[in-house]
């Protein structure tokens, strides 16, 4: 099959800094990616440019558009919900619900109705009447409802409760995802969605830094907590990164012999958090 | 795949959604403006005539219908048709309260609508489903002069239809049947008629100013109406001086007249009538109701179609629109 996504060469200036600077990467059908990166580094830019909505340098091919040129019909095979990309207040639900019914030519009215009868959303509400987690509500059930290829999805939980959060990814596993759709998704609730990954993209600086699928990254890294005793043979072995905890180390590795480092102490795998803060680091300084 | 969410969707569905979605957003200005204006505006005339009543009454004047009645069955064919003349002169120029409300609505309307989604970031929303920038442009431009002028014209309809049934029944209290001299189904809808032909002409005169406006509100990162109102007056006011200081030979009125008042006024409805011409007939003695009927006629609007005025306004605005299309492909750092 095909990637969903190709970008070669992907690059973005902003006056004097590169937002993107020449990213390679490829995302292929039925995956769940997150794209996970600091402030800055360039998620939402690259998200952008995957949209239609910027101007880029290199290669991008979206299902295999130009999203500069083809940006109306690629979205009739891509979705996309942000925090920032808000439903206007004025909008009445019925009246999103029958706008998207007759624009879109992937949409089920019926989908969406039944998404909308599990929530106290009432049709006759307008957007303003509605809490910020109602609001991502009705977004979901809008966007569940298009059968489309690509869903991208950006900071789509952001200053939601964590009911509403867990409900979210619930209903797109439950609901939504199956193997021909792609869901690309930039969150900093990384803890929360990494379950549900199979594939990560680190992006820092404008860079990616690291590109692989879950089971990778769970046979490259590991974590050891290792007693005093053992902490320089552990350093001599080159770890990514180090932390103190109850007078112990904890060391992360990354492509080191497993049985190797068992013997230094008690082997584990590392959180996508972990490993992203082991990435970073540095990004601030 | 899931085959019962395939719907049929054609362009000109979409566009339509799209001119629809405006009258939801702009329910208000569009719909209940007019028509309020028409309610206040009858209810005004029955306070005026209850005040005319209870007047009469205390000063022992008789409005004796009989009379008025000999009166009428004294009029000739010609005198008939002189007061139904008038009688349609002062139904159109009644909407006048509702055309300066639709000038006001509009003007605010084309200003905020490529920038207000833009300021509430709803635009990426609008942006996540498949429809072109030239669509829903071109939907706001559809809105703004065609749907908003129409439901205006309903306003002013339901205003005169409003004021004959009061006078006819004011005059059927003193005893008169106003029927065959205020009710003329002829007069009447050959007069919506041509208050429904000059929508699509108003509309293409104010093409410079719709284009103007939009292209501000395309391009605006703040206060599209600072850019949109200032910068015209602005250069206005240098040309006026620099003519004043006598170093440039531009007609500072032609600017004035030409470039600022076609940028900011042509949504006045019938601010393309020559009112020159209006003028010089009031100069001549012309019955001033008869040369207002000639400055709406139907060859006064062919004339308009063959102006450079008009046609140069068409195909600026035409330029306009097309530049704020593009801007609206381009301006989307909304979403940081």
């Amino acid at each position: 099959m095909t990637a969903v996504v190709q970008a070669k060469g992907l690059s973005k200036r902003y006056g004097n800094s590169l937002a993107l600077d020449n990213v390679n990467f490829d995302i292929e059908p039925g995956r769940i990616v997150g794209l996970v990166g600091p402030n800055g580094a360039g998620k939402t830019t690259a998200l952008k440019a995957i949209l239609g909505l910027a101007e880029f340098d290199g290669q991008l091919s979206v299902l295999g558009l130009d999203p500069r040129t083809h940006r109306t019909e690629l979205m009739q095979q891509v979705c996309f919900i942000a925090d920032v990309a808000v439903l206007p207040r004025w909008l009445r639900v019925g009246d999103a619900v029958d706008f998207v019914g007759g624009v879109h030519p992937r949409f089920s009215r019926e989908k969406c109705a039944r998404l909308l009868a599990r929530t106290k959303i009432k049709p006759t509400q307008r957007v303003r009447e509605l809490s910020k987690g109602m609001i991502v509500q009705l977004h979901l059930a809008l966007v569940m409802a298009i059968d489309a290829k690509l869903l991208v999805l950006d900071e789509p939980t952001l200053g939601l409760d964590i009911l509403y959060r867990k409900e979210f990814y619930n209903n797109l596993l439950g609901d939504y995802f199956d193997e021909q759709k792609t869901i690309l998704v930039t969150t900093h609730q990384i803890e929360e969605i990494e379950h549900i990954l199979t594939d990560l993209l680190f992006i820092k600086e404008g860079r990616i830094v690291l590109d692989a699928t879950m089971e990778d990254v769970s046979e490259r890294f590991a974590e050891v907590m290792v007693n005093p005793d053992k902490a320089d043979a552990a350093r001599a072995l080159k770890p990514l990164y180090e932390r103190q905890i109850f007078g112990k180390s904890i060391f992360l590795f990354d492509g080191v012999d497993k049985t190797r480092l068992a013997v230094l102490g008690e082997l584990s795998k590392p959180s996508v958090a972990d490993l992203f803060v082991a990435t970073m680091q540095g990004t601030y300084a | 795949m899931n085959t019962s969410s395939m719907n049929t969707i054609t362009p000109m569905g979409k566009f339509l959604w799209q001119v629809k979605r405006e009258f939801w957003e702009h329910r208000g200005g569009f719909f209940w403006t007019p028509l309020i204006i028409a309610a206040v505006m009858l209810a005004f005339m029955v306070m005026g005539l209850v005040t005319a009543e209870f007047t009469a009454h205390q000063h022992g004047i008789d409005i004796n219908g009989i009379h008025l009645d000999q009166l009428a069955s004294h009029l000739d064919a010609e005198a008939v048709a002189k007061f139904q003349g008038a009688l349609d002169v002062g139904l159109i120029t009644m909407g006048m309260p509702i055309r300066i409300a639709l000038f006001v609505v509009v003007f605010f309307y084309a200003l905020g609508a490529l920038y207000n989604d833009r300021a509430d970031r709803s635009v990426l929303f609008w942006k996540s489903l498949p429809l072109s920038d030239t669509q829903a442009v071109l939907s706001k431009v559809a809105a703004g002069l065609i749907l908003a002028p129409a439901l205006a014209v309903l306003g002013m309809i339901v205003l005169q239809l409003g004021f004959l049934v009061l006078f006819t029944l004011y005059a059927a209290l003193h005893g008169i049947n106003a029927l065959p001299y205020l009710w003329s189904p002829t007069h009447l809808v050959a007069m919506w008629i041509k208050l429904a032909v000059l929508i699509p002409v108003n509309a293409l005169w104010a093409l410079p100013t719709m284009g103007w406006l939009l292209l501000c509100s395309s391009y605006a990162r703040s206060k599209p109406f600072l850019w949109a109102v200032m910068l015209p007056i602005v250069t206005g006011v240098i040309i006026s001086w620099m003519q004043l200081m006598q170093s440039f030979s531009l007609q500072s009125g032609w600017f004035w007249r030409h470039i600022v008042g076609r940028l900011l006024l042509s949504l006045i409805p019938e601010s393309w009538v020559n009112l020159d011409s209006l003028r010089a007939l009031d100069h001549a003695g012309a019955d001033p109701s008869m040369a207002l009927g000639n400055l709406l006629s139907f060859g006064a609007i062919a004339d308009q179609f063959a102006s450079p005025n008009f046609l140069i306004g068409v195909a600026a605005g035409t330029v306009m629109i097309a530049a704020a299309i593009w801007l609206r492909r381009m301006r989307v750092e909304a979403y940081a």
